[in-house]
């Protein structure tokens, strides 16, 4: 026997009361855990970021397209390495619910701006040089099933053809891979001739310009310029560094950040309220036995620490639990989530920061019956029946 | 015989909103080691109060209590509870057993301040639960146990770390006579073999009997009911 056995018997002496504080721990935990993954891997995009790399949207808007024009204009600009462009086409395939990212591009361009994605020299030309051709990234064609060679129609929610219908038929002809394993695969790309000398409306328009620069101390100077270029027409532009502009994209989404930080803060306050307050009725209950503890020998600071440690430790036993669960739960909705987040998965500094906050909470709701502990008198604790 | 316990001057007050009360004033009198002292008196008399004195768990008002020399109402905090721990063994009237732990585990308690390793612990246990004829409840809590068996075991847990003196506050004061006198029994046999200097506080004159003298508390003096020959 050692000091340690004490904590735990005293912790678990009450089995029911000790069980659903773990299970109320635990949940604030898995709370924590499951949206601090989702948190960081939606935020992970602005770290894929190049630090040369802008984009051009429409000033009200990066929802709303500017002329075609744009695009051989913002090449002039001095500093700029390559300019491409992209359009939203807001695919599904077969059905809605089966949504797949995909964007109407300038192929070449598109490949030169983004130069980390990959594919087979073959497959490169053979995207090059067909007009029909869908590129898939390795993730997409995973998650369907699909290889070079595939017939795929693809269907709009946005836009319509001059014939009706709103499905662009696709060959399959090169599948992308990033270098950084980190990097999303999980969309598809087509040339945006194919689909522009198709569309019913809005014609000749494109959603965003993409553009490396030569030098990321120029960014400044090029954006200002790029701006200036479209200002007082009807589609002015606002330009901003690719970080800044996911960044903005994750906001549109409401402020992801303040929402799960105000789900998890509650989960917390609750957490610490409850845990807390037992805390210090639990050790008021066991006032004679301190007391008794005390009469035999054990210092106060001693009997303080084991108070302390046995709430850190309740804390870590839920919270532990907790961050498992979420692990799993993370890793079990992987597969089911990788077309709006690819590469879902726990990441050790969510779990780490889990940890702090598991040794925090029992810090915090162990102190305050630790310190009750310390001060127990032996005459007064042991004058009570 | 040699003191073992010198008290002079002892006073013990306490302030009720305005009203002092006196427990005991310029108490003096000494305690010799090998002894068995039943002390009795009225409720309220302050026998308890006395023994917490004796046992470094409580501080007088003014005077001087010294257990071979050591002025134990000076100790600070700290070195008062190391006293303890060495020196003396409390028994109580309801047992204060931890309710968590076994009594093998009970009885290990005083011992985890000691720097003894786990195999001589459990040597000291074992022989512990041995004087107190419990050897074979180690493993039994004491919600498991009869009163007397758990006084039994509280009085192994008492002399487990061997110290000079057992505190006993109503030992017997919740048992049935039988269960009582086993106690009894025991607390005579530590003080007659193992030499432990004992003092009991008790209502019961029966109990009394098995000491060596019995002292009587009231109004804050002592009278000395007999010398008990053994
Ligand atoms: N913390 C305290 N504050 C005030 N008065 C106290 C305190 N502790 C004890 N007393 C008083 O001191 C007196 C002596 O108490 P003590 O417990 O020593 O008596 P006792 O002889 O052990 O009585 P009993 O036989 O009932 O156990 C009592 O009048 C009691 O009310
Ligand atoms: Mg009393």
């Amino acid at each position: 026997m050692n000091d340690f056995t004490l904590i735990r018997k005293n912790l678990f002496r009450k089995k029911m009361r000790a069980i659903l504080l773990i299970f109320s721990i635990m949940i604030a935990f898995l709370i924590f855990g499951a949206l601090g993954a989702f948190y960081s891997v939606w935020t992970s995009g602005s770290s894929s970021a190049a630090d040369n790399r802008l984009v051009t949207v429409n000033r009200i808007n990066f929802t709303v397209s500017m002329p075609f024009a744009y695009w051989g204009r913002v090449e002039g600009v001095e500093g700029v390495t390559n300019v491409s462009h992209a359009s939203w086409f807001g695919g599904y395939y077969q059905e809605p619910a089966n949504f797949v990212q995909t964007f109407a591009v300038d192929p070449e361009s598109w490949l030169a701006v983004y130069s980390e994605l990959t594919m087979p020299d073959e497959q490169r030309a053979a995207f090059f040089n067909t007009r029909d051709c869908l590129l898939v990234g390795a993730d997409l064609a995973t998650q369907y099933g699909w290889s070079v060679g595939d017939r795929i129609p693809l269907l709009s929610n946005i836009w319509q053809k001059q014939d009706g219908t709103s499905s662009w038929d696709f060959e399959v002809c090169a599948v992308f891979d990033a270098e950084d394993d980190t990097l999303p695969t999980n969309y598809a790309m087509f040339h945006y001739e194919y689909y522009n000398e198709a569309l019913a409306f809005n014609r000749d328009n494109i959603g965003w310009m993409v553009l490396t620069t030569i030098d990321a101390a120029q960014n400044d100077r090029i954006m200002r310029e790029i701006d200036s270029l479209f200002a007082n027409s009807p589609a002015e532009t606002e330009t901003s560094t690719e970080a800044a502009f996911n960044e903005a994209f994750a906001a549109q989404f409401g402020n992801i950040a303040l929402i799960l930080l105000f789900v998890v803060g509650a989960a917390f306050m609750t957490i610490l309220m409850i845990v807390g307050t037992t805390m210090v009725m639990a050790i008021n209950e066991r006032t004679k036995e301190i007391g008794v503890m005390k009469t035999l020998g054990f210092p106060a600071p001693r009997i303080f620490r084991m108070v302390l440690i046995e709430s850190i430790l309740l804390s870590l036993v839920g919270g532990l639990l907790g961050l498992g669960l979420a692990t799993l739960a993370v890793a079990g909705s992987a597969a089911a989530m990788a077309a709006f987040l690819p590469g879902l998965s726990m990441p050790p500094l969510v779990l780490s920061i889990g940890l702090a906050l598991a040794i925090g909470l029992g810090f915090i709701t162990g102190i305050i019956p630790a310190i009750n502990a310390q001060r127990v008198t032996i005459v007064t604790a042991l004058g009570k029946l | 015989m040699t003191d073992l316990y010198q008290l002079t001057d002892l006073s013990k007050g306490y302030t009720r909103g305005r009203e002092a009360i006196t427990i005991f004033e310029q108490l003096t009198m000494s305690i010799q080691e090998g002894d068995f002292i039943a002390i009795m008196g009225p409720s309220g008399s302050g026998k308890t109060t006395l023994l917490n004195l004796l046992g470094g768990i409580d501080r007088p008002s003014s005077g001087s209590v010294d257990c071979q020399g050591v002025r134990i109402d000076k100790l600070s905090q700290g070195k008062l509870a190391k006293w303890r721990a060495a020196n003396v063994g409390f028994i109580f009237q309801f047992y204060n057993l931890m309710p968590t732990l076994n009594a093998a585990q009970n009885v290990e308690l005083p011992l985890l301040l000691t720097n003894l390793s786990g195999k001589a612990r459990k040597e000291r246990v074992a022989t512990a639960l041995d004087i107190v004829g419990l050897a074979d409840r180690a493993r039994h809590s004491p919600r498991q146990m009869s009163g007397g068996q758990q006084q039994r075991v509280a009085i192994a847990r008492a002399i487990v770390a061997d110290p000079k003196v057992l505190l006993c506050d109503e030992p017997t004061g919740d048992l049935d006579r039988k269960s009582a006198d086993e106690i009894l029994e025991t607390l005579q046999l530590l003080n007659k073999d193992l030499g432990k200097t004992i003092i009991m506080v008790t209502h019961d004159p029966s109990a009394a009997k098995y000491a060596r003298r019995e002292l009587h508390l009231d109004k804050g003096r002592f009278v000395e009911a007999a010398e008990l020959a053994q």
